[in-house]
């Protein structure tokens, strides 16, 4: 079937309309970082900056308590996904490998967890929390960031296990493995990239929450980035330079992660285990 | 996500089967207390998943449900007393005017905003099937960006893009011969607050649908259209009688994703004006956080939150009922 030229060209010009409207906002993002304060606030806008600077990335950089607030964004998100993988992994293991009663409700609430409203039951959190007087403190919020990304790490890594050919497992075993040795020897190594990829979502995840910092820690000294960076406009008195620079700082780790993922995360699964 | 993991789950079920094979006794009584105490093995290693989801997920539910019933205001906050007050909360809430502009609210909100993005995100998923590789890389690309920007980074770059002084959607709306929008306060009225939101809101959850979407097309079999074109099916009639017959367990399945996703948005309405101008941009957990927190009426609050979190375990549960189903039909 023959396409008219309109037909040809109106693909790749819708295309091009919609690749720049998605990316205006975060192009936008980073090239007023970049700017000079008169390029920002100017009547009409710089659409291509031939001036840069690093004057908002310094006063970003001194603003009270950035480095504590990143310490503390940083912690909590590292603690509660290793703490999930390691959880994740035994359940994962048991769920895939093994077969006993109860195992498809144990699934399903899993699944069912995956999907939990936390964002509705942030006045529960806050008064079990406050009852148990951990108020201003990074632990109870590892601990639910911790439980936040389980579910899906779970489902996740049981893919990743279950791509692991049994062939492998049960070869080590007539080769006098015990079972565990098996999933240490055989199976932990080849699991590698899909840790990698499940971590990773785990890290979005709880490096992004904001709901649930909101309510818990009221002193800036335990706060994380998202609740920071949400004040940051009305502290800063309309500082669009800086409030762009702290966003642009926040958001690149996760734009490098994601870009990185989306290769990793089908990569992950398809490439064979038994070659290696 | 969800695509992925429904793969897995179907692939993780098969060996399941075969794998006692390798815990088999291979006789005698001590071979047989192992297996005994083989068999609790799966719950050992279940166990400490089990414990913390229930204890930080299962336990703030339970929470939740018994503040609903009690009286609970800054005096009992700070006395810690525990007032029982029965279903006075739900019958205040479900009395009160606000709460039922509220819930009108939620459902316009979600509406339009997963018509929307179910819409762009079908249309521009089907567009990505079409392009050449090239331009798929750059479109993707674009998609890529949106989806990933963190959503407190994207509400303050919104923020700024409809800022009211220097901000480039004003300059460009004036230019274009729009004068009364230069220097248009986006935040001051209900309408283009929610309309900066829902922006937003489509904008980052579009490139899901999108992805996902073209992803489904390529797994449909080409010999599928070639005997649609020969039985002598057009474009749009081999998309009515393949394409979407194809993708509809897949769009009915996204929607749902979509409506639970969107129906319990906090961050963006909260960041962007805290459910301003005048609590008119309010939705329901917005609206519970309020009440509740904001002006520690923390029983009302609690009874509001048990109420959305009732809508959303049932559009949850549906959601799992055709997410599983699909699943079935496949196997």
């Amino acid at each position: 079937m023959r396409r008219s030229l309109f037909g040809r060209i109106w693909p790749n010009a819708t295309a091009i309309i919609l690749f720049a409207g998605f990316a205006f906002p975060v192009y936008w993002m980073f090239s007023t970082a970049f700017k000079p304060n008169l390029d920002i606030v100017t009547d009409t806008p710089v659409w291509f900056p031939t001036n840069y600077t690093f004057e908002h990335f310094k006063t970003v950089f001194r603003a009270d308590h950035f480095w504590t607030l990143v310490f503390n964004s940083v912690t909590v998100t590292v603690l509660s996904v290793l703490g999930s993988l390691v959880i994740s992994l035994f359940a994962a293991f048991a769920m895939t490998r093994m077969r006993f009663k109860g195992r498809r409700g144990i699934l399903l609430t899993f699944m069912i967890a995956q999907m939990a409203p936390w964002e509705v039951m942030v006045i529960a959190i806050y008064m079990l929390v406050r009852d148990a007087d951990m108020l201003n403190s990074l632990v109870p919020l590892t601990l639910f960031y911790m439980v936040m990304v389980l579910p899906l790490t779970i489902l996740t890594l049981r893919g990743y296990i279950a791509a692991v050919p049994k062939e492998l497992e049960e070869s080590a075993m007539v080769d006098g493995c015990t079972r565990t040795q098996a999933f240490i020897k055989v199976i932990f190594p080849l699991l590698g990239p899909g840790l990698m990829a499940t971590s990773l979502f785990g890290f979005i995840t709880a490096w992004n929450e904001f709901p649930l910092v909101l309510i818990l820690n009221k002193d800036i000294e335990y706060q994380t980035l998202p609740l920071w960076l949400s004040q940051f406009q009305t502290a800063f008195g309309d500082d669009w330079g800086a409030t762009m620079a702290a966003s642009s700082l926040f958001a690149i780790p996760i734009l490098i992660l994601f870009v990185y993922l989306q290769r990793k995360a089908v990569s992950g699964l398809t490439s064979g285990a038994v070659k290696g | 996500m969800s695509v992925q993991t429904e793969r897995a789950d179907r692939a993780g079920s098969a060996p399941a089967d075969t794998i006692r094979k390798g815990d088999a006794p291979r006789g005698g009584p001590a071979a047989a207390r192992k297996n005994r105490a083989g068999a609790s093995v799966p719950y050992l290693l279940l166990l400490p998943a089990l414990l913390v989801t229930a204890v930080f997920l299962g336990w703030p539910l339970v929470k939740d449900g018994m503040l609903s019933f009690q009286n609970l205001n800054p005096r009992q906050l700070i006395l810690h007393l525990t007032e029982w007050n029965g279903f006075d909360n739900y019958s205040e809430v479900l009395k009160s005017s606000d709460f039922w502009k509220v819930v009108e609210r939620s459902v316009f909100f979600t509406a339009a905003n997963v018509v929307l993005t179910m819409l762009a995100g079908i249309l521009i998923g089907l567009l990505l099937a079409r392009l050449g590789k090239k331009m798929r890389l750059l479109l993707m690309l674009g998609l890529v960006f949106a989806w990933a920007m963190p959503m407190i980074a994207a509400t303050t770059v919104y923020q700024w893009l409809f800022a009211q002084r220097f901000g480039v959607v004003n300059y460009v709306l004036d230019t274009l011969g729009w004068h009364s929008m230069a220097d248009y306060n986006w935040l001051g009225t209900q309408f283009s607050t929610f309309s900066i939101v829902t922006l937003l809101i489509v904008w980052q959850s579009v490139p899901f649908v999108a992805i996902n979407l073209y992803a489904a097309t390529t797994t449909i079999p080409r010999e599928m259209y070639e005997a649609a074109s020969l039985d002598g099916a057009g474009g749009w009639k081999s998309f009515t009688s393949v394409t979407f017959p194809f993708l509809k367990p897949f769009l009915l399945a996204t929607t749902f994703l979509q409506v639970i996703w969107i129906f319990k948005s906090f961050a963006q309405l909260f960041a962007i004006n805290g459910g301003g101008p005048d609590r008119l941009t309010e939705t329901l957990p917005v609206y519970a956080f309020v009440e509740g927190v904001g002006n520690q009426h923390f029983g009302m609050g609690a009874a509001i939150s048990f109420l959305t979190i009732i809508v959303l375990v049932a559009l949850t549960g549906y959601y799992l009922r055709i997410a599983l189903k699909n699943e079935e039909d496949e196997l």
